[in-house]
């Protein structure tokens, strides 16, 4: 079906076909045309992505469990987490808005963390994960549609909309929910799909297979 | 980086959009798949100009709706507003927190209709096989592809406000159908863009350069 042309890189913006160099740790290979990023040299990739991936896994579970923060009007307080804000807006009525926020705050931020961990567990000890080509696709498919950062922008704006009418009390997710966004962008930007690739081939070709 | 001048599909070669390998694609009736993680190959996304513009128009009639509605309703004992998104921008600008007011501008109004002018901007020059300036229009792609996740903020601020202030004849937030609008206008966009496939833009140039 196909041979393959080695260490060749198409860009994926203007499809020019470039040749692959080694790059210095910590350095980025753009497209010679575009300037799109071609691919990174991180430095030990896997060890660091699979670290931040699981203290991200630790601060997603606090963010989604406690309460982000609550109002105190008269006596009478209201504290939302997450979940129950989901829940709260599907029993209102608005199931197209629940659902949405569901999936990009909750579902889609879970799934690409079980995957990282799926994927990068074993590696880090030489095994290959059975089916991890449908890990790494899962994982592109999801990336555009987990959005904690927007989310904790969210609640920011929404924190300060509040303080005007009514007195505020933040909650532990509010601080996990910073964190986590920290975390995330370490875990994206320390990933690369590329070294992945890399050390699943060779486990293949140590295991004997094509 | 070494230069080879040619785009891969000029010389066969189609790079898997999962994992990057550039392999040959030599039959192009059949459908192959990647030989390192079985994702099946395209030269170019299907249809993607096609499927690009159906999404962009159904952005297009639903960014109408998604502003004329009310987006938020705020009830207390003492006043009642319901509020569009602009009107709602415009009473944080109002009330002091022109912060805000500001974020809430940029993602809720400029990011949705730079996504709408943009894209379809990119499908007409794509369309004309204009060689207007690909880099620059590459560039706009990467942009939308980058900011357009940020409008989800007012959908957040919404869902948040909404479960939270339930205090009876206190205070009561609802969300509005124009919020269910809006997330419509921001979820078709985001498929949009990811139907369009940014080599097109580069195509007609590859083909003037045959030429010379
Ligand atoms: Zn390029």
């Amino acid at each position: 079906m196909a041979d393959r042309p080695a260490q060749l890189i198409a860009c994926h913006y203007c499809d020019l076909l470039q040749r692959e160099i080694p790059l210095n740790p910590g350095c980025t290979a753009s497209c010679s045309r575009c300037g799109a990023v071609l691919y990174r040299n991180a430095t030990d990739s896997i060890d660091r992505t699979l670290a931040y991936t699981l203290a991200a896994a630790v601060l997603f579970a606090v963010a989604n469990t406690f309460p982000i923060f609550s109002i105190e009007v008269q006596g009478d307080r209201s504290a939302i987490n997450l979940y129950g804000a989901v829940a709260s807006l599907w029993d209102q009525e608005m199931k197209s808005i629940a659902l949405l926020v569901l999936i990009t705050a909750i579902v889609m931020p879970a799934v690409e963390l079980i995957s990282m961990t799926y994927l990068l567990l074993p590696l880090k000890f030489r095994r290959v994960p059975p089916g991890c080509a449908l890990f790494m696709r899962t994982l592109r498919y999801v990336e555009p549609w987990g959005m904690v950062e927007v989310f904790m922008l969210g609640v920011l704006v929404s924190l300060v909309k509040l303080t005007s009418s009514f007195k505020v009390i933040p909650g532990i997710a509010l601080w996990s929910f910073g964190a986590l966004t920290l975390l995330l962008a370490a875990v994206a930007s320390s990933f690369s799909a590329r070294d992945v690739w890399a050390r699943l081939e060779q486990g293949n070709k140590e295991r004997g297979e094509p | 980086m070494s230069r080879l001048a040619s785009s891969a599909a000029n010389r066969m070669l189609c790079s898997c959009q999962v994992c990057n390998l550039v392999s040959r694609k030599t039959q192009l009736a059949y459908p192959a798949h990647c030989p390192r993680c079985g994702t099946l190959l395209h030269f170019r996304r299907p249809a993607s100009v096609a499927r690009c513009w159906a999404l962009l128009i159904a952005a297009y009639i639903l960014y109408i709706p998604a502003n004329l509605l009310t987006i938020m309703e705020t009830g207390s004992l003492f006043s009642y507003r319901s509020d569009t998104i602009m009107s709602g921008i415009v009473h944080l600008w109002k009330t002091g927190s022109w912060m805000i007011a500001v974020i809430v501008f940029i993602a809720s109004v400029t990011i949705p209709l730079l996504k709408l002018i943009s894209l379809t901007l990119l499908l007409i020059s794509v369309q004309r096989r204009s060689l207007w300036r690909p880099r620059e229009r590459t560039r706009l792609f990467r942009l939308i592809e980058l900011v357009g996740r940020w409008s989800m903020l007012d959908i957040y601020v919404v869902t948040l406000l909404a479960a939270l202030v339930q205090l009876g004849a206190m205070a009561t937030v609802k969300a509005g159908p124009g919020a269910v609008a809006f997330g419509a206008v921001v979820v078709l966009t985001m498929f949009a863009a990811m139907q369009f496939d940014p080599r097109l833009i580069w195509d007609p140039l590859q083909r003037k350069d045959l030429h010379d």
